[in-house]
């Protein structure tokens, strides 16, 4: 078994190749480069397509074209960019094309930074376009693991004919960490076929890709048949790591690169005494509630730490329920949260000194 | 006897829901002859986009796809470069083309693509009920230019298709009118040529439909005929803007 | 035998009466009559003189409805025949 050394953005991209992505289409922009790059020098030997578009609408489109047309296609953006993709998001949901979209997050609001940052869990859990639709986004939180989702995203895209998001950020696309490939075989495409464009050939009828439905009473049951889709989503593909939490007192909810910096914090917390765990969703949506209704006896507080000012704390708040305290440390604007300020912050909290 | 004329199998059964006159019609079955008589229409894909034409995809007897505002070309790319012996065409108007899709359409020109556009210019936004377009005559009245377009406030209308010619990327542009047979006539000459074009890999190829909205314009649509030859082919001269030389 | 050279066939139900085939109509061979009402509620379009059609096609050039058919009388094979 062979480890290479290879930064995020890079590993996300061979992987991507490796899960048989055969169409890139994308828009420059910080902290996401190398993976256009990538693809622009890869895709092509390995027979596939890369193409730069004139902004991040023109490449959700001509994802959405491509998608439609039979390529298992793919962009990446970072979060600015990612709010200029949400009009054709909404359309790939509503029509369920297969693609994935990566997302290496930035601070922000607005142009924000090109620090890393969390700040698109909403962006990535709450849709941004319009209308009711879900996207089943994968949270990494290391080199390899951002590689084997990647990989594997092509094949949930197939299964459910569904968007699917790769939230990454620019820690983690940026970072080098060894990275090996040959763990997982390349995923098969699967499913029914019967709905991309391939002209009708006279064969069959003409075949239309579309979202409108002006009468009520159909454009309610796509709805509906869409949130059927969703709920199968979330009965089989929600994920998430538990760490040290058999006997945890404070329970610590991180996602992505995060989650690493507050395993840290979790070891040197129980060398100092205090019993802390982990729950670290894989997928921000579907998010994993039901780690949060079988929280241990020893359980005292909740911790929800990101790189943002607090968007997933409400979803575990929703999880929790009220059963004990949630609370939120947060760091954002690009400043990634140290170890040290994490347990300190904990330790506070179990004298009563935090708020 | 002889059938000399009959309705061409590039078009469905369906009825279509455009308002009584509206030129639509005749771009679509221009369109459907075209395919039919090239014998692609069951290797043709196409991109509706937003405005009165979305529902094209129940009238053209193709595969086809919508496409939010103005991004039809961007669609249109993705399919082509994902399946490049498909004919691939867009068919957009005047609103989505020459306002928000204005990107768009640039640069799938600037790119060469190798697509046909039907461009569909009756200078107003016809589906969301008669507001001004980016070419919307001087002095025309629209919903959202009471007073008519005036120019010194709202600019002087869009030739899209004398800008387009200007990019390197575009193979064929030439504009056509609807208003007559005898223009018709030279219309559909135009949409094979837009069609040849993209099956000899010509490249990027635009061909603009002067039409009406016979709604929109409160005009009758004979009336809306004579207004179009009167006011519109004065700002919008017709003719070839640009020819790739073997087609 | 009369002037005629074509005789137009209309889809009267898929008619809108929006009249620009009378506008074009070099021969006035097309009629719409207030008196009909077609399925979707419009006085469609008729033939009030099928003998002055000469078949130029202008009528089925600029139907947005594609409501005619058009078929030429062979004259010089029907003229053979009489």
């Amino acid at each position: 078994m062979s480890r290479t050394l290879m930064k995020g953005n890079e590993a996300l991209a061979r992987a991507a190749i490796r899960g048989g992505c055969t169409h890139f289409f994308g828009y420059p922009i910080t902290p996401q480069n190398e993976i256009p790059e990538y693809f622009a020098r890869e895709l092509p030997k390995a027979g596939g397509l890369f193409l730069q578009a004139e902004s991040e609408i023109a490449a959700v489109n001509m994802l959405y074209g491509s998608a439609a047309a039979g390529a298992q296609a793919m962009t990446s953006s970072s979060s600015p960019g990612l709010a200029l993709m949400q009009e054709g998001i909404s359309m790939l949901a509503a029509t369920e094309i297969p693609c994935v979209i990566v997302n290496v997050m930035r601070g922000g609001p607005g142009l924000g930074t090109i620090q890393p940052a969390q700040s698109d869990y909403f962006q990535m859990t709450r849709g941004g376009g319009n209308g009711d639709y879900r996207i089943l986004s994968l949270a990494p939180a290391t080199v390899q693991e951002s590689a084997e989702m990647m990989e594997e995203s092509f094949a949930l895209a197939q299964k459910y004919r569904t968007p699917v998001f790769l939230v990454s950020d620019g820690l983690l696309g940026q970072m080098m960490e060894p990275v090996q490939f040959d763990r997982h075989t390349k995923k098969k495409r699967a499913g029914n076929k019967r709905w991309i464009l391939t002209g009708h050939h006279h064969r069959r009828p003409p075949r239309t890709i579309k979202s409108l439905r002006l009468d009520p009473a159909k454009l309610e049951s796509h709805n509906l048949e869409l949130q059927d889709k969703y709920g199968r989503i979330s009965r089989r593909e929600t994920r998430f790591e538990l760490y040290r939490m058999n006997d945890a007192e404070l329970v610590f909810c991180a996602f992505g690169s995060t989650a690493r910096i507050v395993k840290n914090s979790i070891d040197d917390l129980r060398q100092k005494g205090c019993r802390a765990g982990l729950i670290r969703p894989q997928t921000l949506w579907p998010f994993p509630v039901q780690p949060f209704k079988t929280l241990p006896e020893s359980g005292k507080a909740v911790i929800c730490v990101e790189m943002n000012c607090g968007q997933m704390v409400d979803d575990v708040r929703l999880a929790v329920e009220g059963r004990m305290p949630v609370h939120f440390y947060g760091r954002c604007g690009g400043v990634i949260p140290e170890p040290a300020e994490l347990s300190e912050y904990a330790l506070e909290l179990l004298t009563g000194g935090a708020a | 006897m002889s059938v000399i004329f009959k309705k061409t199998t590039g078009l469905t059964e369906a009825a279509t829901h455009y308002c009584p006159g509206c030129t639509h019609g005749i771009a679509h079955r221009l369109v459907g002859e075209a395919l039919e008589e090239l014998g692609l229409l069951g290797d043709t894909i196409g991109c509706a986009s937003v405005g009165c034409s979305i529902f094209s995809y129940n009238y053209f007897n193709v595969d086809m796809i919508e496409c939010s505002h103005g991004r039809a070309p961007a669609v249109a790319t993705g399919i082509k470069r994902t399946v490049p012996d498909k004919t691939v065409f867009t068919y957009q108007g005047d609103g989505d083309l020459a306002a928000i899709g204005t990107a768009e359409i640039v640069h799938a020109a600037h790119r060469g693509e190798n697509i046909t556009v039907i461009f569909i210019n009756n200078a107003i936004y016809g589906m969301t009920g008669g507001q001004m377009a980016p070419t919307t005559l001087p002095g025309q009245k629209a919903t959202t230019a009471p007073a008519g377009r005036i120019a010194e406030f709202s600019g002087r209308p869009l030739k899209m298709s004398e800008m387009l010619a200007e990019v390197p990327g575009a193979a064929y542009v030439e504009r056509v009118s609807l208003h007559h047979p005898k223009y018709i006539r030279k219309a559909k000459k135009a949409i094979l040529k837009g069609f040849t074009c993209q099956l000899a890999k010509g490249g990027f190829a635009m061909v603009e439909l002067l039409s009406t909205c016979p709604t929109g314009w409160g005009l009758d649509p004979v009336e809306a005929m004579e207004w179009l030859e009167a006011n519109m082919i004065p700002y919008y001269p017709l003719g070839v803007l640009k020819t790739p030389e073997e087609v | 035998m009369d002037g005629r050279r074509a005789i137009p066939h209309i889809a009267a139900d898929s008619c809108k009466g929006c009249g620009l085939c009378l506008s074009v109509c070099p021969e006035n061979v097309l009629a719409i009559e207030a008196a009909q009402v077609n399925l979707k509620g419009y006085f469609p379009v008729s033939v009030k003189a099928e003998e002055n059609c000469i078949g130029c096609l202008s009528c089925a050039l600029i139907c947005p409805d594609v409501v005619f058919t058009i078929e030429r009388i062979d004259d010089h094979l029907e003229g053979r025949d009489e």
